[in-house]
């Protein structure tokens, strides 16, 4: 069988490379530790840094799969900054909802939502807010900007259009091997 | 290509251009009928189809205002979006799969067969099987149906192959690549299949039969047909003796234009088209046209629908070939000792993993739906359908406050499922987990139905004009000139899908308003 080539193709050192060059130069030729791994958050405009990596916390809690790196969840979630830009409403959603459940983290685990280390603690507290409209929209949201990412599809062994490649009748639409014989 | 006058009286205005208003407009044209085809979408031709699921329901779904009430899960997972069908010249048969079947005998007879069923608004159809079998041969010829008239099967992708070897150790009987309108050789100026996938995306190769690209250019060709794309249906006008004499619809500019009409068949699908009834309520026809009986916009049928999803240790890509090239029909029959009435069939499918994401278990997240998705290339899928029973309070009704741009009510949906609905569903999904457990699925998911795609019975067939809304040629039983030519006409849903008797009832309609003009009789 034609096995699809799983390997990311938008890889973390790409990924941090692009993040990097947001990183004032002076900052990194002074050596100040500038966490790079949070630079895309620092880029938020209409949320704070923290809530943005909050957010990516609760994207990965959603739709946790293991073996997709942070890059594709924050593309997924960053353009709520750019929407809570344009619109109070939805800035009001995200960092109300956001400083909800870092207060339900507090109270009951003395922590924010992102320091919890256990996901299954932080589920629990999701559990709770399914019905919210914050929760609602965040997931109605990421079930689309996740799993419609280019880069993500190949991840799931799937291979997405085809046509330009002349279909699958050339390239193992009936190539299983392994049934057993009819 | 015709261009017809807006004054042009002589015309027939059809209102759709799908399997049912498609196939009549050029069945008409070839008989020399003038004819004016109103298409609410763009035309948008086949190259330019998108191998995208989400950029290419963009491009071609019906997403315009329609509300949604009733306890079926769409109502509440899709609110906004009880049917995905299409708005572009072609209508649904852009997107449809191309499954081509025969109803059964007694599914034209179901009052008859099935008894009186509780809650269910069963009636035989004003047709027999006997009757409709040379326009389903008709139908098949011109669609290219496989296995039929010395057309070879599709050949079966990774998906079927899973399915077959399933079913055959479940001792299944009738098992094969299907009935399919799309070719698995070139036949009428169309190359053959290349298993591309994306069917419901429109056919970039042209493979499978869609009015797009067959009946609607073969139309033109006579110089009889014209079609306006982005021209959606306002009103159906009428005399004061009754007759339909126009269609005011609103362009693509969206002006209010009024096409004069001899005849007005209607053929937008079975939200639409009741819909365009009822919003044409007049003085003299208070409940809408055509609605005497009451009758218009109820029987509101969608198929017993589900999908059963499986994972292996292996991988299959699912995604790979035709989409629905593979069938078991051994559960189509009638056989009430399982428990309900009617029957249904197991036929291929797959999403792509963008709608596999969002339709899976919609509303679901955490480990084990990720965990679903993650076998996404190791998962083979199958699409159950069956009868469904005609319920005279699943309706199509006018929206009492949301209103279109145009500032008509918009279409509202309301749909229950009855207990046979409910009690062959937990059969299908039995039987299909056991289908792939034979051939060592690791796991099964049960899929609820999606956002319909067979939307049928709003303006149905009726022998007697208190029953139903049209009689045996889908006219009007209270307007002469006033035809339904898509599923809407549809007394019953039979287990299969129904594109093959539309386009089979079209082509009789075509017949007999020809006939009928001919004598003078509309």
């Amino acid at each position: 069988m034609r096995e699809v080539d799983r390997r990311s193709k938008h890889s973390r050192r790409i990924f941090l490379k692009g993040a990097a060059t947001a990183v004032p130069v002076a900052a990194v030729a002074a050596g100040v530790a500038v966490n790079i791994e949070g630079a895309w958050a620092d880029e938020a405009s209409a949320l704070t840094p923290a809530t943005m990596k909050t957010l990516l916390k609760v994207a990965r809690d959603i739709y946790p799969h293991d073996a997709l790196g942070d890059s594709y969840y924050i593309t997924a979630i960053k353009p709520w900054d750019g929407k809570a830009a344009k619109d109070p409403a939805v800035k009001a959603l995200i960092s109300d909802g956001i400083s909800r459940l870092d207060q339900n983290a507090r109270d009951r685990h003395k922590v924010a939502y992102a320091e919890i280390p256990w996901e299954s603690d932080r589920v629990v507290l999701l559990k709770e807010i399914e019905q919210s409209d914050f929760f609602q929209k965040v997931r109605g949201d990421l079930v689309v900007s996740l799993y419609n990412q280019k880069e993500v599809w190949p991840r799931f062994g799937y291979e997405g259009s085809s046509a330009e490649h002349g279909g699958y009748i050339n390239r193992g639409f009936a190539d299983i091997d392994w049934l057993p014989k009819a | 290509m015709a261009k017809f006058d807006l004054n042009d009286s002589g015309v027939v205005v059809i209102v759709g251009s799908g399997a049912g208003g498609g196939t009549l407009g050029n069945e008409l044209a070839q008989k020399g009928v003038k004819v004016v085809i109103l298409e609410a979408g763009p035309r948008i031709e086949n190259q330019d189809f998108i191998n995208d699921e989400w950029d290419s329901f963009s491009q071609l779904a019906w997403s315009d205002a329609r509300t949604t009430s009733g306890t079926w899960r769409v109502a509440k997972d899709f609110s906004g979006l009880p049917a995905w069908i299409v708005k572009a010249v072609g209508g649904s048969t852009v997107h449809w799969a191309g499954a081509s079947l025969r109803f059964d005998e007694h599914e034209f007879r179901v009052k008859s067969t099935y008894g009186n069923i509780p809650g269910a608004n069963l009636l035989d159809w004003p047709v027999t099987l006997a009757e409709m079998e040379p326009w389903y041969a008709k139908a098949e010829n011109k669609m290219g149906v496989t296995r039929t008239n010395g057309i070879p099967g599709l050949p079966g992708n990774n998906n079927f192959k899973v399915l077959e070897a399933g079913a055959k150790k479940l001792g299944y009987k009738t098992v094969h690549t299907g009935n399919m309108a799309i070719n698995s050789q070139p036949r009428d100026g169309r190359g053959s299949c290349q298993q591309i996938g994306f069917c419901f995306q429109g056919c970039k190769s042209g493979a499978k039969w869609s009015t797009l690209y067959t009946e609607i250019p073969k139309g033109e060709a006579t110089g009889n047909l014209e079609v306006r794309p982005s021209s959606m249906a306002v009103k159906i006008e009428h005399d004061a003796s009754g007759k339909v004499t126009g269609v005011v619809y609103a362009d693509e500019q969206g002006a209010m234009q009024r096409q004069k009409a001899r005849i007005v068949a209607v053929a937008g699908n079975s939200i639409e088209s009741p819909r365009l009834l009822l919003n044409s309520a007049s003085t003299m026809f208070p409940d809408g046209l055509a609605n005497s009986s009451g009758q218009v916009g109820r029987n509101y049928m969608r198929h017993m629908t589900g999908s059963v999803y499986a994972v292996f240790e292996k991988s299959v890509h699912m995604y790979r070939g035709t989409t629905m090239a593979g069938i078991i029909r051994d559960e189509a029959a009638n056989n009430p000792k399982r428990g309900f009435v009617g029957g249904y069939e197991m036929e291929t499918l797959s999403l792509g993993l963008p709608f596999m994401a969002a339709f899976l278990n919609p509303g679901a997240w955490g480990r084990p739906f990720t965990a679903a998705l993650d076998g996404y290339p190791r998962m083979a899928g199958m699409w159950l359908v069956g009868e469904d029973m005609p319920q005279e309070t699943n309706r199509i009704t006018l929206d009492p406050t949301v209103k279109d741009k145009f500032g008509q009510p918009v279409a509202s949906v309301h749909f229950d499922d009855h207990p046979n609905d409910i009690a062959m569903r937990a059969h299908a999904y039995k039987q299909g987990s056991a289908v792939y457990d034979a051939v060592g699925a690791t796991v099964t998911y049960p899929t609820p139905p999606y956002p319909s795609t067979h939307n049928l019975g709003t303006n149905r067939m009726s022998e007697k004009p208190r029953d139903g809304v049209v009689n045996k040629f889908g006219q009007s039983h209270d307007v002469k000139n006033l035809f339904v030519s898509d599923g809407s006409q549809f007394t019953s849903g039979a287990a299969c899908n129904p594109t093959l008797t539309i386009v089979a009832l079209a082509i009789r309609q075509a017949d007999y308003i020809a006939g009928a003009m001919q004598k003078k009789e509309i």
